[in-house]
């Protein structure tokens, strides 16, 4: 038996300009797995992530979510389909004019249409759930730490319990103990939502940890996919050089092309 | 070398593409104010910013400048013994011209620069699309409020500037010069009329737009980096003090502009 699709690209086309980002996108995202994109920088992982949320237009193709084709949405269907994701993005993103509290509460405020106090306190507790105290809270963003940031970030991401969160290079920039508490606090989260993910990274370790099933963008394309157990054994060149991080491969001769 | 017409028509055709996008930016930045909900906690918060904060600046911009010109009139006026029109004359420049146009481009200076700065640096870090993904429309959110803040706080600002402008003019006149102070303010209720305060705040109010339009359209679309947000920041404060001298132009000439007086 197939299982239920949660998320759908159907030859998905992105450009800008003469620059051809995303060229024919396939990619199904089963509901309550844990996808996740590997591949370079400027392969068009962001593009597809905003493509889908609507942030860009695709010139070409179809992006069904829970079997409707969100490309032909109106701008109020569209909202209340971003109503079922979350996002942590690659920097976190919080707004620097708002408390952390507030960054947290802001989707159950201004999405939800929460009362403040309210909001507040699923703010603290979703502080409490990702290892922060309540004293956090009241802080401004711009005196957390980068590990703090993203921790924030997930908080954020998780505090509507949306069915779709989607993480943007969650591990970047931190280091490897962070990074491995972040990926456990994600595996955590997600567990306890039953949400569906997608990732992008660049992270083997990450991928691994976060993974059920991997698809790996080169050239705007869907060149493998796979279960993560499968991945060392992909017979896929480009594959094995991206996870091996080797600078000798097929990746590094077309790049000495150009 | 390039062909010069081909030159002229890129320059043309970005022009026109800009003006076009501004447009858009402008239609649903419109849409966005007169559709419910507004965020009133947010335009309270930015008339604060835009108003309060630009008090001091626009306040001693009027004061030096009405003082100035009365010191000038008089001089000029002398030539023709006509010391006594100083009060008219600077009541009337300042609540016509001086007091929105200055008033409006030290904002500008101040305002637009601070709203591009800070949504070009909310565009490059990503929290504008975060804002989207908590279900939040940026328009809504971000520029409508700022529209709204301005053409609101304007108004009342170049209203505190006139004031503070003719005093400095009541300052020069009645203490350097020697002018009457009862005849001199008796000069200046006597020759304001209800036009010119009108047009004065029908001004600023468009003022206030072009300067939280420029700042917003500049910072929302920036690209690149600190070197993008700089760019908009630039652009925004020099394309803001161009629209608001044309537009200044063109509400003299559609006020005044059948008047004898």
């Amino acid at each position: 038996m197939s299982k239920e699709l949660k998320i759908q690209l159907k030859n998905v086309h992105k450009g800008f300009g003469p620059k051809k980002v995303l060229q024919g996108i396939n990619l199904d995202v089963p509901k309550g797995e844990s996808v996740v994109i590997i591949g370079g920088s400027g392969t068009g992982k962001s593009v597809m992530l905003k493509c889908i949320l609507g942030i860009l237009e695709p010139d070409q193709g179809s992006i069904f979510v829970d079997g409707e084709d969100v490309t032909k949405f109106s701008r109020a269907a569209r909202k209340r389909t971003l109503s079922k994701f979350g996002m942590l993005f690659q920097g976190a993103a919080l707004f620097d004019s708002l408390p952390v509290w507030e960054n947290v509460a802001f989707g159950l405020i201004q999405g939800k249409g929460m009362k403040r106090k309210d909001a507040k306190e699923i703010a603290i507790e979703k502080l409490r759930r990702v290892g922060l105290g309540p004293d956090v809270g009241e802080l401004s963003p711009a005196e957390l730490s980068g590990g703090m940031q993203k921790r924030v970030g997930l908080a954020r991401a998780i505090a509507t319990e949306p069915e779709i969160i989607f993480f943007d290079e969650p591990t970047t920039g931190l280091d490897p103990i962070m990074a491995d508490v972040i990926n456990d606090l994600i595996v955590e989260c997600v567990k306890d939502l039953g949400a569906t993910t997608l990732s992008i990274t660049h992270d083997m370790a990450s991928a691994r940890k976060i993974a059920d099933g991997i698809a790996m963008l080169y050239k705007g394309q869907i060149i493998w996919e796979g279960s993560k157990d499968e991945i060392d054994h992909s017979g896929n060149d480009y594959v094995d050089q991206f996870i091996h991080g080797r600078a000798q491969g097929p990746i590094e001769m077309e790049l000495l092309k150009l | 070398m390039r062909n010069p017409l081909a030159v002229i028509g890129q320059v043309v055709l970005a022009s026109l593409a800009e003006i076009g996008s501004l447009s858009r930016f402008s239609a649903a930045a419109i849409s966005h104010i007169v559709r419910p909900p507004i965020y009133w906690r947010l335009v309270l918060n930015h008339m604060w910013l835009i108003g309060y904060n630009s008090l001091p600046v626009v306040g001693l911009t009027a004061l030096f400048t009405g003082a100035a010109l009365a010191q000038q009139i008089y001089v000029g006026g002398s030539r023709f013994n006509a010391e006594s029109v100083v009060p008219g004359v600077v009541v009337i420049a300042i609540v016509r011209e001086l007091g929105p146009v200055l008033g409006g481009l030290m904002v500008a200076g101040r305002v637009s620069s601070a709203m591009a700065a800070e949504l070009g640096t909310m565009r490059v870090t990503e929290q504008i699309d975060a804002l989207v993904t908590l279900s939040t429309d940026p328009f809504k959110y971000l520029i409508a409020p700022r529209l709204l803040a301005a053409v609101i706080t304007l108004p009342i600002l170049v209203l505190v500037a006139n004031i503070i402008g003719v005093l400095g003019g009541y300052m020069i006149g009645t203490g350097r010069l020697g002018l009457n102070e009862g005849t001199y303010l008796q000069v200046t209720v006597d020759f304001l009329e209800r036009a010119d305060v009108i047009s004065s705040l029908v001004k600023a109010s468009v003022f206030g737009f072009i300067i939280a339009l420029m700042g917003s359209y500049h910072g929302y679309y920036s690209r690149g980096g600190a070197q993008g947000v700089g760019k908009a920041t630039t652009n925004a404060v020099v394309s803001a003090f161009i629209a608001i001298l044309l537009a200044n132009l063109i509400i003299t000439v559609i006020v005044f502009g059948g008047r004898g007086a």
